[in-house]
């Protein structure tokens, strides 16, 4: 199997499949040479998911973008596997852009890699669209071979009948198919059963890993093109805020420097080469307008307003979720317990530094970009919005992202049309380059959280109520306002998590209290679960001790209907060793399905304020594991990235204005920092709920949990800081 | 005034500025795209070359300080086929977003080259100039101590 670079599907010779997506799906044959021309919107769309060459070849469409996650390897996988496509054959195409054809069903629809949903999202039809191929190969060969269709079986790109011992390979079908004006239908009951899988549950070399241990690899950043400049851009400090004068002579005076552009939101610099552009960026003396809403802000200051607005319960706040009468039966609660967690800004930190390439015409009519994105059709979007062109007009170039976590899926898309607004202004391509100081002071931030909690334990120590008041910056209005207003003005990239539907307390009530602060937010991987778990289940961990409860029993007891919930719980118990009192900590999240129980073992240094994590137990039950090592490799990359978040990692504001500029200073982990890990993948047989992301949450309790085993110390301020440490020490 | 050097084996010239990072030329001028730039700041290690077999940021290194100098890049680490740090790398499944790993790479064959059995402490040590924001950080020790045994 390889991947190829063209998009799917221009030029192959060979039968295709193309597939309607209501459900009631058609495949039409199409005359080799071409195929999955752009729909016409509105006409329930025609496309392919896969194509078979006389050769045998296998084309499978892929729709979900690479970031280091495997869905490239994993979701084509589904659908080889129905197929019983022979995956040495297999070449992996990207999808077009469309939302109508290639949009993910648990995705609202949209053509968006995020949310660890791609697996999941497309887990019904991806099988579908694979047993529908097979299902016309076999028919083919049933007509050719005069045969029923009942006798007729396949092996990996081969279709046999076992009765005369007659087989013919995909590429032979495909010589002599003819399709059916109508796809099969196909009923669930029809699909593999895992015992049967081939493919699934079974470890394979991801499709792209060759390309990276080589240098070979293509990032957008890596784009080359005849002519091509560099361009470079000073963004407004704040949001929303222009440039109201530019001094830019000694800028112009860079040699190499062509262009100094003025743009709604900063100030653009084309150069010939990406130093001199820098150089000429660095040189600019800009006077910014003052208007924007973020000025002002102070990340200190703001901790006590947003805690001020999260306890006062005379306040009302958005509703998130709610069960049963929360505060009726708080006032009747036998003992009532309250706390409050505050998590920082933190920062995406993506290894390659957002940049992209673009090459507008000359009349300004169509446009090639190269860039790496979460959404491939917003990204489109946002270029055809900015030229005020049709968005087939728009050519998109889809390279592999160095790094994701979110912060590549803005409905903006700013980093693209960076690009496209340098490239319009000299009529030329433009590789337009944000530095890593660009990188953190455009960034997109987890917004700061306050989080007030109270839980109402009745006389037998069985918590009946819940409140949990989230105050925090806005997200989703800012990241997309479409999917804002189209998901009824629910912020649920602040919000996810806060919800506990798997845990047994009658009544709750989360809610928020948005601060509209004008800073730049985003999703960050583990979204709304990363704050919401961390204060969750640090209560949870609290009220344990404090009421003399077994934070395991306690954890068993909300988990009661979820016997999936209890199994994981057991697993991580029985991995570590966890008994209570035993200087270990514990925590268990319910991330989208995906069951996650962890313990660690830390200390913290009275003296240094410094946190030793030395081992952390993890257990996740996602499903049917598709990719199981890969799903045990995001799991360890999702630790890691919650360590960081958990220990060192923030962003902070004075007067509006992001106070760090690169790595160091924000503070990412390394090798040194990560403790031993002991991760167990228990995959049910249940539908996949997602991995790329479900431990990040769980990261900060846990060692917040674990302090306090081993130190009697309450950590409720994430990154826990030395001097956090101390002060809690103290 | 060209700059001269050599670049895996190959004799280069560069007109750039003399303090021009050798990350640009490398990957602007010379198209050798395998040399990521990270951090600009000597911070993350995704820029690491080997210059006269000394691993280096080459994000912080001007071009003018290579003249006449041997530069080697992940596309010469080992040309044609994998070496055993490579094939580790992929034995391990090591790679993620893979935008760091041109420079993990030329970092662990610093170590290798140096120490050819590191302990792993000294793994540590060594790789802590090189930043996965992906957290492949236990693969690289596993793929490291491969190739260490596997050499």
């Amino acid at each position: 199997m390889s991947v190829t670079r063209r998009e799917f599907m221009v030029g192959v010779a060979g039968l295709s499949f193309s597939v309607l997506l209501d459900g009631c799906e058609t495949a039409r044959p199409r005359g080799g040479a071409s195929l999955a021309e752009a729909p016409t919107p509105g006409a329930r769309s025609i496309n392919a998911w896969a194509s078979l060459a006389t050769d045998g070849t296998v084309y499978i469409a892929n729709p979900a973008v690479e970031m280091g996650q495997g869905s490239q390897t994993a979701l084509p996988r589904i659908i080889a596997e129905e197929m019983d496509a022979d995956w040495d054959r297999v070449v992996i195409v990207p999808a077009a852009p469309s939302d109508q054809v290639y949009g993910n069903p648990g995705f609202r629809g949209l053509m968006y890699t995020a949310g660890s949903a791609t697996i999941t999202g497309y887990w019904d039809v991806a099988r579908v669209y694979g047993a529908q191929v097979r299902r016309v190969l076999m028919q083919n060969a049933a007509r050719a071979w005069n045969v029923p269709l009942a006798e007729l079986s396949t092996e990996p790109g081969m279709v046999l009948h076992a009765k005369s011992g007659r087989r013919m390979s995909y590429g032979e079908v495909a010589a002599i198919a003819e399709l059916p004006a109508v796809a099969p239908q196909i009923e669930p009951g029809e699909l593999k059963k895992p015992s049967e899988y081939r493919l699934i549950g079974k470890d394979v070399m991801r499709v792209e890993l060759p390309a990276k241990v080589n240098g070979t690899a293509q990032y957008s950043i890596d784009v080359q093109l005849p002519g091509m400049l560099y361009g470079a851009v000073l963004r407004s400090p704040a949001e929303g805020g222009a440039p109201l004068a530019i001094e830019d002579a000694a800028a112009r005076a860079i040699p190499g420097v062509l262009r100094i552009e003025r743009l709604p939101f900063g100030v653009g610099v084309v150069a010939e080469t990406p130093w001199a552009a820098f150089g000429a960026k660095n040189a600019l003396k800009v006077q910014w307008d003052r208007s924007a809403r973020a000025y002002g802000h102070d990340s200190d200051k703001a901790v006590g307003i947003y805690g001020a607005a999260a306890r006062d319960l005379a306040r009302p706040g958005k509703v998130w979720d709610s069960a049963g009468d929360a505060s009726a039966a708080m006032q009747k609660a036998a003992k009532v317990y309250e706390s409050e967690y505050v998590c920082d800004y933190t920062y995406h930190a993506q290894m390659e530094p957002l940049n992209s390439v673009a090459s507008v015409s000359p009349d300004g009519g169509r446009c090639e970009i190269w860039c790496g994105t979460q959404s491939q059709t917003m990204a489109v979007g946002a270029v055809a919005q900015t030229l005020g062109i049709a968005p087939d007009q728009v050519k998109l170039h889809l390279t592999l992202l160095g790094g994701g976590f979110g912060r590549r899926g803005h409905r903006d898309e700013e980093f693209v049309v960076d690009s496209v607004l340098l490239s319009r202004a000299v009529k030329r391509p433009v590789k337009m380059l944000w530095t890593r100081e660009d990188d953190v002071r455009n960034g997109r931030f987890r917004p700061l959280s306050v989080h007030y909690l109270r839980a109402g334990l009745d006389s037998a120590g069985r918590i009946v109520a819940w409140q949990h008041r989230v105050a925090c910056d806005e997200i989703t209005a800012f990241q997309d306002p479409v999917r804002y207003k189209g998901g009824g003005e629910r912020d649920f990239l602040a919000m996810a998590g806060s919800e506990l539907r798997t845990y047994d307390i009658p009544n709750r009530l989360s809610e928020q209290l948005p601060q509209r602060t004008g800073i730049r937010t985003s999703s960050l991987r583990g979204i709304g679960f990363g704050p919401n778990k961390f204060a969750t289940e640090a209560f949870l961990d609290e009220i344990a001790v404090q009421h003399g409860l077994d934070p395991v029993e306690l954890r068993l007891q909300l988990l009661r209907n979820t016997p999936r919930g209890q199994a994981i719980v057991r697993e991580v118990v029985a991995m570590s060793g966890y008994r209570r009192g035993g200087g270990l900590g514990f925590s268990f999240i319910d991330y989208s399905g995906t069951m996650v129980a962890a313990v660690a073992e830390a200390s913290a240094d009275r003296r240094s304020g410094q946190i030793k994590v030395r081992q952390l137990w993890l257990a996740l039950d996602p499903g049917i594991a598709v990719h199981p090592d890969n799903v045990v490799a995001q799991t360890e990359s999702s630790i890691i990235y919650g360590l960081g978040l958990a220990l060192t990692e923030r962003i902070t504001f004075k007067d509006g204005v992001v106070q760090q500029s690169n790595i160091r200073d924000y503070g990412v982990p390394r090798m040194g920092d990560v403790p031993e890990l002991h991760i167990k993948l228990v995959s049910t047989p249940n539908r996949p709920t997602g991995a790329g992301q479900m431990a990040t949450p769980v990261v900060a309790p846990v060692i917040a949990s674990a302090v306090n085993a081993a130190s009697g110390a309450r950590l409720r301020h994430t990154p826990f800081l030395p001097e956090r440490v101390l002060a809690a020490l103290a | 005034m060209a700059i001269a050097f050599t670049v895996n084996g190959r004799a280069v010239s560069s007109a750039a500025p003399e303090n021009t990072p050798l990350l640009w030329v490398l990957r602007e001028e010379l198209k050798l795209t395998g040399t990521k730039f990270g951090c600009g700041a000597g911070q993350c290690g995704a820029c690491m070359v080997h210059i006269a077999g000394e691993r280096t940021f080459s994000c912080l290194t001007p071009v003018g300080l290579v003249a006449g100098k041997s530069v080697t890049t992940i596309e010469g680490l080992s040309p044609g086929r994998l070496n055993a740090l490579q094939r580790a790398w992929l034995a391990e499944s090591v790679p993620q977003c893979g935008y760091c790993q041109s420079g993990q790479l030329m970092s662990a064959a610093a170590l290798l080259a140096e120490n050819p059995h590191p302990t792993r402490e000294q793994i540590k040590d060594h790789m802590s100039t090189n930043v996965c924001r992906c957290g492949t950080y236990p693969r690289i020790v596993r793929a490291i101590e491969r190739a260490a045994k596997e050499g």
